[in-house]
């Protein structure tokens, strides 16, 4: 130890400095793998997953829809789709200004329509939903499609004057159009998934989630059954390094073809409806009607099927392939072509109503074989309710009522009702037996049918106005109070008037007065239903008072053929009434149409051997003074099986402009020509809805009955033979 | 010092008394055990990240060559322990001196560049050896002998011995600068900042070398010597995300393995960055984020643990040494290595600049191998001296 006091203190000091440093890098170190590891370790693990796979999405084949037949209505195509990656353009000098330029140039078409749906949604000065691009901000927008080949090489060899142009082959929908059947509403239409969507996936890994590019429906068929219809994509799981070579193939799995949806539509009846709803509008406008709108529906009352259904006017499914363009959006839009007037229109039903009424007063005790006055007005304090489409009969027969369409027959029966349900000064809860009838029928909300955005219409009644009262209150109580300063100087009267009548509801538009419920039972004032809530109510007192969730599709189909689900009837409600209610209805209506309102266009129909029940209905539009022509009606009325019902809106009254197509349709059902009954001339095979779920081949391509099964002229594109979709 | 068979050292190895018994007494099992581990558990972890280098050839190449490296280290350490304590000081100028001229080989056409550095000799065969790595030992010994010259009769080195001391570290440090070695150029400063404050130098010499290191780093810095390419891997673990630069993907790619790992690991060849080579030279200088990812936090800390308890053994040695020689070569040592496996576990974690420095003991690497069980001879050696004496 004789060197240690040579060594200073000095030195062991610094040692032990040294020592401290050291413990101290190894805390920090320590403390840093601690917080890479254990603390923020699952981000870097996420990170990792990504680095070392690739995904390669092989896309599934959509889905066919098939008519009960097995007819396609809707089934795929390769199409030549030109698509703009807004990301490059934007990198160009110019901003892509001389690309879109040249990419007009060989497309043949205007720059702007190019422009208009590349822009997002919501940005500046672009245009409406459909045709701007709502789908995901880091995909190309397809801009054209069907574009021919020697377009698309010119675009894909000139690489350097097209940047971020690519043309490339894609699987789009293709509308057979069997028996030139049209079915748009029904069917609805593909478009790009929002990114909105992709967002609300969160994480998943699911192979079937929706991926940017990904087609999805936006509409109809396509959008309801859009899980069905889909598929899954194939993936392929690829290991890749660090320069992106592939090492292995970490996981596979085949596409999945989607599934096939089989409608209850019968695509020949649906063609036969088509040409009766245009027929119909046609007459109406020959009439100087303007028959703006229509629709026409064909219900099974066995099971609320629906056969055929029809709106009008309709638009061609094809304009929406790839992309439509604003000009062919805003022409539907301007013809309100886009919605469904069969599931989307609420309008008030007028007579049509009656049949209802009276299964309400059959409920209230009113003997349906009594006698009955039917004046030419009714009179209920100061006002007078006239007869619309009758003049007085004297006493009838309720039946006759019907046969006639006597309103004031029913004007009576509604303020009877009215005044022992409690009068002007009801209390809150009494009942209301129109209305309650009305909603046993299921009106007033949503039939449940298997198509999106449907309406639910309103029923007028004693719980409804206290409600439209709750809420519009203080803008009448405001509008008593102003007393329509503006409308005083022009026309001092109609202020006058508007204001006292502001004041009144102010004051007392809560109570359900009679003159509402005598409207209430003929299905004016604020009673609206849709065409498709008529016909399942035409339905259920056809069957004798069930109501159907009404049901476009019969059954899933794998793409292989094997049943996936069926869909079975559901039933919605039955209605109380008494006993004979229902055939009394059936009875007299079919006396409508030999003998009242609904003769004229059945006039040679075998009624002998194919009885029918209808109702006619003008129902006033007060708005516009026009009227909504309906037909109601099912057959055949001895021993119901279908139910069709029709209307044209601004259309005159139901059996002129109405009757007539209703009848047609009726002819196409049962085979009827001129006059006689031949069922192989039905529409129906075998003469009625197919009981069965139509073959489908292993290699997916449906069996379809022999018969003419019309296609469209096909498009160039559909020559053009690629990988299939 | 790849020859170690040299005929002085056989002769002194047969004129040793000691017994067999009483060196493996005398030896510092701890750290023995510590060193061993590492070494030997590492070989798995450099199976997995080369296991695919040489695809089709081989798999078991490196870690064939990394067991039998690991076995001449070991010959290496248990000869340099053995070596008597004066011959050690004797031939510390020779050892210098044959390190200066490894260094200047590099330049001869024998050199080779690695990673932007020209730091290599070719030699047949395929092998590689790195002269700066020796140069550590040389600098340590040299450094010590200076230092410790004439304690005598003073309580402190003279101005004259620290200024020496000083120059003769200069010459291989100012060289191996020149090689764009930045890593073991930190390396080497630290090592003489540590031996001349431990040698109680006055405090002047120890604030002016720290001032004057960073300073110079500066100085070189904004006079552009250091080039672009440096200041790319020294700056990347500011701006990891920045992927523009291969520093700045290194380290983002360090980090994801790491982070990745979670406490228990991916498992042994299930790394995901570590199979899909990912991460540049991970048998290497990146080591460390496979055994981060393929044995996670529990491997890691191990590791850390290990080299921990290596430094607080060497730091024993250290404070124990009777002598200011045996000290100095100690802390030299122990600075090395404490220094060289933060900058090493840093740079991987993203904390410290990318510098090619291998991670003592673990790494693959002939030449690191052998330094770092040199390193530990050393240690050893000075343990045994200070219990004869």
């Amino acid at each position: 130890m004789s060197d240690r006091s040579a060594m200073s203190d000095r030195s062991h000091l610094r040692l032990v400095v040294l020592g401290v440093l050291i413990v101290s890098l190894v805390a920090t170190l320590s403390a840093r793998l601690f917080y890479l590891q254990l603390v923020v370790g699952d981000e870097y693990a996420a990170q990792a997953a990504s680095n070392t796979t690739r995904e390669v999405v092989t896309p599934a084949v959509r889905g066919l829809i098939l008519d009960q037949r097995g007819r396609p209505l809707v089934a795929n195509r390769t199409s030549l789709v030109v698509s703009v990656d807004s990301a490059v353009l934007a990198r160009e000098d110019d901003d892509g200004d001389a690309v879109l330029g040249r990419l007009a140039e060989a497309l043949g078409v205007a720059r702007s329509t190019i422009e208009q749906k590349l822009m997002p949604c919501g940005s500046e000065g672009a245009p409406p939903l459909p045709v701007c691009w709502d789908g995901s901000p880091y995909q190309p927008v397809p801009v054209a499609k069907d574009v021919d080949t020697e377009t698309a090489l010119t675009i894909m060899e000139r690489r350097a004057d097209f940047p971020g142009v690519t043309a490339q082959l894609e699987a789009v929908r293709e509308y057979p159009g069997p028996f030139d059947a049209n079915l748009a509403h029904v069917l609805g239409y593909v478009g790009p998934v929002t990114q909105e969507k992709i967002d609300a996936q969160g994480g998943s890994t699911d192979p079937a989630r929706l991926r940017a590019r990904d087609l999805v429906g936006r509409n109809g068929l396509e959008a309801q059954y859009d899980g069905e219809l889909r598929g899954i994509p194939g993936i392929t799981t690829l290991a890749v390094d660090q320069v992106g070579r592939v090492t292995g193939t970490v996981a596979e799995s085949e596409a999945v073809a989607g599934n096939f949806v089989v409608t209850t539509v019968d695509a020949h009846l649906q063609s036969v409806v088509e040409a009766a709803i245009a027929d119909s509008v046609e007459r109406a406008r020959e009439a100087g009607e303007i028959a703006d709108t229509g629709a026409a529906v064909v219900i099974d009352v066995s099971n609320g099927a629906v056969l055929a259904m029809a709106s009008y006017p309709t638009y061609d499914p094809q304009l929406w392939v790839g992309g439509i363009s604003t000009r062919d959006y805003e022409r539907l839009l301007a013809d309100r072509a886009l919605s469904s007037t069969v599931t989307q229109g609420t309008y008030a039903p007028g007579s049509t109503f009656k049949a209802v009424t009276t299964v309400a007063a059959a409920r209230e005790g009113y003997d349906l074989n009594g006698t009955y006055p039917c004046p030419a007005d009714y009179q209920v304090g100061s006002q007078l309710f006239r007869n619309f489409e009758s003049s007085g009969f004297g006493p009838i027969t309720l039946a006759r009522a019907l046969e006639v369409s006597c309103n004031t027959v029913f004007y009576r029966i509604a303020d009877e009702i009215w005044l022992k349900g409690g009068g002007l000064f009801a209390p809150v809860g009494a009942p209301d037996p129109i209305a309650e009838t009305a909603a046993s029928f299921r009106l007033g909300e949503q039939t449940g049918i298997d198509l999106p955005n449907e309406a639910a219409g309103l029923v007028s009644g004693r719980d409804e106005k206290l409600l439209v009262w709750e809420q519009r209150r203080e803008t009448w109580c405001a509008d008593a109070k102003e007393g329509f300063s503006d409308l005083r100087k022009e026309n001092l009267t109609l202020a006058l008037y508007y204001t006292a009548l502001a004041k009144e509801n102010c004051l007392d538009g809560f109570r359900w007065r009679n003159g509402d419920a005598i409207n209430a039972s003929i299905g004016q004032g604020d009673t609206s239903i849709t065409p498709l809530q008529l016909a399942m109510t035409y339905a259920a007192i056809a069957n004798g008072g069930t109501v159907y969730q009404p049901q476009v599709a019969k059954a899933v189909l794998s793409s292989r053929g094997e049943v996936v689900q069926e869909f079975s009837a559901v039933v919605r409600s039955t209605v109380a009434a008494p006993e004979g209610t229902f055939d009394f209805l059936r009875t007299a209506l079919a006396t409508v149409t030999t003998e009242g309102t609904g003769r004229v266009p059945f006039e040679g129909f075998p009624l002998d051997q194919i009885p029918i029940a209808s109702k006619t209905g003008s129902a006033q539009v007060f708005s516009d003074n026009s009227t909504t022509a309906w037909f109601a009606s099912f057959a055949p009325a001895d021993d119901p099986k279908y139910a069709v019902v029709m209307m044209v809106t601004r259309g005159g009254t139901g059996s002129v402009t109405v009757g007539p197509a209703v009848r047609t349709i009726y002819d196409a059902i049962f085979g009827v020509v001129d006059g006689v009954v031949i069922p192989e001339q039905s529409v129906f095979i075998g003469g009625a809805p197919s009981q069965t779920l139509p073959m489908v081949r292993p290699d997916g391509t449906p069996v379809v009955p022999d018969g003419p099964l019309a296609q469209r002229p096909t498009s160039v594109s559909s020559t053009i033979r690629g990988p299939s979709p | 010092m790849s020859a170690p068979e040299s005929a002085a050292q056989r002769r002194f190895l047969g004129a040793r008394q000691t017994g067999r018994q009483s060196y493996l007494h005398r030896l510092d099992w701890w750290l023995l055990a510590a060193a061993l581990i590492l070494s030997v558990g590492s070989s798995v972890f450099v199976w997995s990240a080369s296991r695919s280098d040489l695809a089709g050839d081989d798999p078991q190449y490196f870690l064939n060559r990394h067991l039998v490296n690991i076995a001449i280290a070991l010959i290496l350490a248990f000869i340099v322990s053995r070596l008597d304590y004066r011959l050690l000081r004797a031939y510390a100028p020779i050892f210098y001196a044959l390190a200066i001229i490894g260094i200047l080989l590099v330049y001869t056409p024998l050199g080779a560049t690695i990673a932007g550095a020209r730091a290599w000799i070719q030699l047949p065969g395929g092998f590689t050896i790195q002269p700066s790595e020796f140069a550590k030992v040389a600098i340590i010994l040299i450094l010590a002998v200076v230092l410790a010259e004439k304690r005598d009769a003073e309580a402190e080195p003279r101005d004259r011995d620290v200024a020496l001391a000083l120059g003769l570290a200069a010459i291989p440090i100012g060289l191996v600068l020149l090689q764009n070695d930045t890593g073991t150029v930190f390396i080497m400063c630290t090592i003489v900042v540590t031996m001349v404050a431990v040698s109680g130098a006055r405090t002047r010499w120890v604030t002016g070398l720290l001032v004057g290191g960073i300073t110079a780093a500066v100085v070189a810095w904004q006079l552009g010597f250091v080039k672009d390419y440096q200041i790319a891997r020294l700056t990347s673990f500011v701006n990891p995300e920045e992927v523009a630069s291969t520093a700045a993907y290194n380290a983002n790619q360090a980090r994801i393995a790491i982070g990745g790992g979670g406490l228990w690991g991916r498992g042994l060849f299930e790394g995901p960055q570590t199979q899909g080579n990912f991460v540049p030279v991970n048998e290497s200088d990146f080591i460390f984020t496979v055994i981060g990812e393929e044995a996670g936090f529990v491997g890691a800390a191990i590791t850390i643990l290990l080299l921990s308890i290596l430094l607080w053994r060497g730091m024993r040695i250290a404070l124990g040494a009777t002598e200011l020689y045996g000290r100095l070569v100690a802390s030299g040592v122990v600075a090395w290595l404490a220094f060289q496996s933060f900058e090493n576990i840093g740079m991987n974690l993203g904390i410290m600049p990318i510098t090619g420095v291998p991670l003592p003991f673990v790494s693959y690497g002939g030449t690191s191998m052998f330094a770092s069980w040199i390193a530990l001879g050393l240690l050893e050696n000075v343990r045994i001296h200070q219990q004869q004496s």
